[in-house]
């Protein structure tokens, strides 16, 4: 083999603590070495051109690019020796950025360390062989996995591109968290009109299945054939027959059900419909609060039911969808406030959430848009909002910015200001944060036109006081401590990951956070992908986001899903086991340890042999470890590769 | 109930203008079996001054007490003053960093080994009986008596230090004085500042806050505030008219030690609680104690 | 090349693709300064880890090998990791038998977002092995590398 290795100084990243030209010199003393030379971008195009010239010159047949992680530019430098005709999988890539030259200064180290890592690339790439990939159907149907707004528009901008789209909802209704809102920022629009006629447009779409009142139980498969299992939660109402008409609300004598869409402001009836605009229009029992259900008399909606339509023994479902890709788009939940003793830590009725306010506000909340305090209903006039509360607070581990609460609490000051012209607004904050088209002259608004009074400083306590609610904080401009006596109290809770989000991201094998946002492929290159092929992600599940940047993620994580889904076939990695059957004794256990169901087992001239489904196996190489004889090997990832890997580096 | 050994650090208030503290607790402990063995030779704590001007001399001061306590095989100190337990408490956690540790063994020249758990007087009685254990030992409930806790500022914070009840809302002297019959109202200034030792400077602060401190109390229908803290209980009750003088306000709430009134219930007389050191009588409220229906009568 | 002498001492890391070559790569990303005697060899998966690799590397005179997948229960195979968890603890078991100190091994998980946590692996196993010092030589072991075609591996790749 004629192996060519390139060291690249990526500017001064790896170049200003690794000597770059000794650790090419080193290169050219390693066995089959036909060509070694730093350069300054190996990336770029100069620097791609540089390593065909040389291939073509100096007859390379195997290509070290010593360089950035190969999770950044494998695919790039692949590419590139492709074009110079080589197989791609000639190639090996020394990690001497992210592993090297970022992680230490000791210039001498760092350089003795590249030098090794170079190596054991030549000493892989000597025993590599070239691989070719096969290729196999893709089943051009989409799983939407959460019905807000970024899923919402995903689904339907895939659905109008002529795929077949599943939506799965966990709740009775689509719309999310964008559906509970009165208004949105900064157009002070109504969100149910906005939001409204595309969860219309998602029932109405002859390509969109809809799941509501179900979750993922599992997925199997790979990239173009997934293999979704959907738990479909009991609703006890037969939803073919259920008109949505609401006479069964009426008569509920049970109403003591928790209201999750009105954010517990208040309690509803156990047979129910979250809100008038809801997809599917369809009533649900809570289970937990309907008399029949758990005392075995009542059924007076049964009774009532024009379509009979009322089911007390259904059970929960399970059904299977057939997809290609999946986008996650199960958005965000709210910072449980009662962890913050000084605001009470829920004791105090009129200190509430800024969703709770929300609903408040809208004329089809529980107080029918009339702003009142849950304790007495009377009338607010002196209104405190704090923001971060759950944002950029390390005491209570949400160190990040929820990014929008800044917004919607200045929306919220206004909104005030219009339904009680004598009220007044007081904002408690840290840093107005709003970078954002037409955002801070929002912010400017409510504080100039709507005299939205802002102090910048934290709140230390809340105390009740004569039936209303003393806040003591600190304005830090003025240096002073103040005290401002409220009627309601609002808290800007902030945006934490969905409940359940890590259990999901493992039904994906996809990778999450520390506080259970989905991680993208690349933070700036790879917004909308994850590093499981055929998964992507859009909206807040992977990091708190208003519903511009969440629509934009739908209709991009969409775009990407047309994409993969304009060729017929995919290409298979070839990174694949393989089966030496004059090694193999078919004992079978490789087949009984496969993950995947990859292994078969067939018969060669009479004997037993295990046979690799090429398009199945995933490349993980459980197979190769477990094989008593050595027959099984993944390719690319060979006992004789990584073993010369090892022996390179401890050569004694 | 069994008995344990404490090492007792009564502090400097606790020799003085706090002496009733003193007392009532040793009488609490005695009857609810926490045995207390005072540090002999103890030193002042350095208190705020100390640690406002050097941690140094502030640990200095503190790790001579703890290396004394730690030669008296115990299973910890205890005091009843939060201020000296916040000293006592910060010092043994510098300690735990060796150079802090080395540096303040060289001043005191003596070994200190800083490892002896530390706590509030308040807490080793909970720890040591549940609330209801100590409601079987009440031969004079607290009926009728309506209560407002007040724990000041720094019994509880900062948390990580005192890792003691809820740093926001505590609710410890609320399930002890439940215990003891008495009646404890909602109180939203628990934790507030009362002023402190900025009563010799600034007065007008204090009057401020204690002032609303009172007016609260006063406001709910207390008949008497529960202090924990020597400073508190000075600030209430010593300077409670100049509280009124500066605000205008003519309250006449009698601030008790916890002590005192758990003392009372469980059976100890009134003259060996001192009820007669505290500045505003409370004749008239601990009559509420002997007959609940006299408050019905005064009605 | 060999290690700096006096300086550095011989760690081995096999580590899973996509959890902790990422959380390697985080940390490098977020300049989380490490020792830099550990040499990282990135496989698929820790379930393609064969405990004979980390023999290997211990009779070839490595002083500390140091495994890391993904968290049981997020490997992107599904169950790599969980295969992974039961050969290198069996493995573990043996070290001492073989001859060679258990402490010198370890395997452990870090997810592709842990930055920090593999920092602070590296640190630890770094300052453990160095603690322990240079592993003992094996006497009878060639001293020069071993030609893969000779070993007594029933090798197929």
């Amino acid at each position: 083999m004629n192996i060519g290795v390139f060291v690249c100084h990526c500017g001064s990243n790896i170049a200003g603590t690794v000597d770059t030209e000794q650790v090419a010199q080193a290169a050219r003393s390693f066995p089959e070495v036909a060509f070694a030379t730093d350069t300054m971008y190996a990336c770029s195009e100069p620097g791609q051109a540089g390593i065909i010239d040389a291939i073509r010159e100096y007859g390379l047949d195997g290509v070290v690019v010593a360089s950035c992680t190969p999770r950044m530019h494998e695919a790039t430098f692949r590419k590139t020796i492709g074009r110079a005709g080589l197989n791609t999988y000639l190639f090996e890539m020394a990690n001497i950025r992210e592993h090297v030259s970022w992680i230490g200064k000791d210039k001498e180290a760092n350089t003795n360390k590249a030098i090794d890592l170079v190596q054991i690339a030549v000493e892989k790439l000597r025993r590599n062989t070239a691989l070719f990939s096969s290729e196999f159907e893709i089943n051009k149907r989409v799983m939407v996995i959460g019905g807000g707004v970024a899923g919402i528009q995903a689904a339907l901008d895939c659905a109008d591109g002529g795929l077949e789209v599943v939506l799965v909802e966990r709740e009775s209704t689509i719309g999310g968290k964008m559906a509970k809102l009165d208004k949105t920022f900064p157009t002070v629009d109504c969100s149910s009109c906005i939001l409204g006629p595309r969860m219309v447009d998602i029932a109405q779409h002859p390509n969109i299945t809809l799941h509501a009142m179900a979750e993922v139980e599992s997925v199997d498969g790979f990239v173009g054939n997934f293999d979704v299992k959907v738990r479909k939660k009991a609703t006890y109402v037969d939803w073919e027959a259920c008109t949505g008409c609401g006479q069964c609300m009426e008569k509920c004598p049970s109403r003591k059900a928790e209201d999750r869409f009105n954010e517990h402001v208040g309690t509803t009836t156990a047979i129910n419909i979250p809100f008038p605009q809801a997809i599917p229009k369809k009533a649900v029992i809570d289970p937990g609060a309907c008399i029949m259900l758990t005392k075995g008399k009542c059924g007076a909606c049964a009774k009532l039911c024009p379509t009979q339509a009322i089911r007390f023994e259904q059970e929960d479902t399970v059904v299977q969808e057939q997809v290609g890709a999946i986008i996650a788009a199960t958005g965000y939940d709210l910072f449980d406030f009662t962890l913050y003793g000084e605001y009470g830590g829920g004791r105090y009725p009129d200190v509430v959430t800024s969703m709770q306010y929300e609903r408040m506000l809208s004329a089809s909340g529980p107080t029918g848009g009339h702003l009142v305090r849950p304790s007495d209903g009377k009338e607010p006039k002196d209104i405190v909002f704090i923001q971060c509360v759950g944002s950029r607070d390390h005491s209570v581990n949400r160190p990040y910015c929820s990014g929008f609460c800044c917004m919607y609490t200045a929306k919220q000051t206004i909104l005030t200001k219009d339904h009680i012209p004598d009220s007044q607004s007081y904002v408690f904050y840290m840093d107005i944060r709003s970078p954002g088209k037409l955002y801070d002259e929002f912010t400017r608004r409510a504080m100039e036109e709507y005299g939205a009074k802002y102090i910048r400083g934290r709140v230390s306590t809340i105390q009740p006081r004569n039936g209303r609610y003393v806040v003591k904080g600190a304005d830090t401009l003025m240096g002073s401590p103040v005290e401002i006596e409220a009627d309601l109290v609002v808290l800007a809770v902030g945006a934490e990951a969905s409940r359940g989000a890590g259990a999901l991201a493992e039904k994906l094998r996809i990778s999450y956070d520390g506080y259970g946002f989905f991680m993208e492929g690349h933070p700036k290159l790879k917004p909308v992908e994850t590093n499981t092929a055929g998964v992507y992600l859009a909206g807040s599940c992977q990091g708190p986001k208003d519903i511009p940047s969440s629509v934009a993620q739908g209709s991009a994580a969409a775009s990407k899903v047309q994409a993969l889904f304009s060729r017929d076939k995919l290409a298979s990695d070839p990174q694949v086991s393989s089966v030496a059957l004059q090694r193999c004794v078919g004992c079978a256990k490789c087949a009984s340890t496969c993950p995947f169901g990859a292994i078969e087992m067939t018969e060669f001239r009479g004997m037993p042999k295990a046979s690799v489904v090429e398009t199945v196996c995933q490349g993980c190489g459980v197979c190769a470890v477990t094989c008593p004889q050595g027959a099984i090997q993944l390719q690319h990832f060979t006992d004789n590769q990584i073993l010369a890997e090892v022996n390179a580096l401890c050569p004694y | 109930m069994s008995v344990t050994q404490y090492a007792y650090y009564p502090g400097c208030s606790g020799m003085g203008s706090s002496i009733e503290y003193d007392i009532s607790t040793r009488a609490l402990c005695k009857s609810l079996g926490v045995e207390l063995l005072d540090i002999p030779d103890w030193n002042c704590c350095g208190s705020t001054p100390a640690h406002a001007s050097d941690h140094l001399l502030s640990a200095s001061l503190v790790a001579r007490n703890l290396a004394i306590a730690e030669s008296m095989d115990v299973a910890g100190i205890i005091t009843p003053c939060p201020s000296c337990l916040k000293n006592l408490k910060t010092t043994s956690l510098r300690m735990q960093r060796k150079a802090f540790h080395d540096k303040v063994e060289s001043i005191v020249e003596r070994p200190v080994r800083a490892d002896l758990p530390i706590k509030s007087v308040l807490q080793t009685v909970l720890e040591h009986c549940e609330p209801e254990a100590i409601a079987s030992h009440v031969s004079r409930p607290l009926k009728g008596l309506k209560v407002v806790p007040y724990y000041g500022c720094i019994m509880n914070r900062p948390p990580d230090v005192m890792t003691f009840d809820d740093p926001e809302n505590p609710t410890s002297l609320d399930r002890l004085m439940t215990a003891l019959g008495a009646e404890v109202l909602p109180f939203p200034h628990k934790v507030d500042c009362c002023g402190a030792s900025l009563g010799l400077v600034r007065r007008d602060l204090v009057t401020t806050l204690s002032g609303r401190i009172l007016d609260t109390a006063a406001a709910l229908g207390a008949h008497a505030i529960v202090a924990a803290c020597p400073m508190c209980q000075m600030n209430l009750d010593m300077r409670q008219s100049q509280i009124n003088r500066a605000n205008h306000t003519r309250h006449h709430m009698p601030v008790f030690y916890y002590t005192q009134l758990a003392g009372l219930a469980l059976g100890q007389s009134e003259s060996c609680l001192c009820m007669d050191k505290l500045c505003v009588n409370p004749a008239d409220t601990l009559r509420l104690v002997d007959c609940p229906a006299a408050e019905e009568r005064t009605r | 090349m060999p290690v700096l002498e006096g300086k550095e001492l011989r760690i081995v890391g096999f580590l899973c693709n996509w959890c902790s070559y990422g959380g390697a790569d985080t940390a490098g990303v977020g300049r989380f300064a490490q020792p830099t005697d550990l040499r990282i060899i990135k496989l698929p998966c820790t379930g393609r880890v064969n405990p004979l690799f980390v023999v290997r590397a211990f009779l070839n005179g490595a002083d500390g090998v140091l495994v890391s997948g993904c968290h049981p229960g997020d490997c992107h195979y599904t169950a790599g990791n969980f295969y992974a968890r039961r050969r290198l603890e069996i493995l573990r078991e043996l070290l001492d038998v073989m001859g060679i100190q258990q402490e010198r091994f370890h395997y452990t998980w870090v997810s592709a977002s842990e930055g920090q946590k593999w920092k602070q692996v590296v640190s630890d196993f770094t300052a453990r092995i160095h603690d322990l010092g240079p592993a003992a030589a094996f006497s009878g072991c060639p001293a020069v590398p071993i030609d893969m075609d000779e070993t007594g591996i029933k090798a197929a790749g």
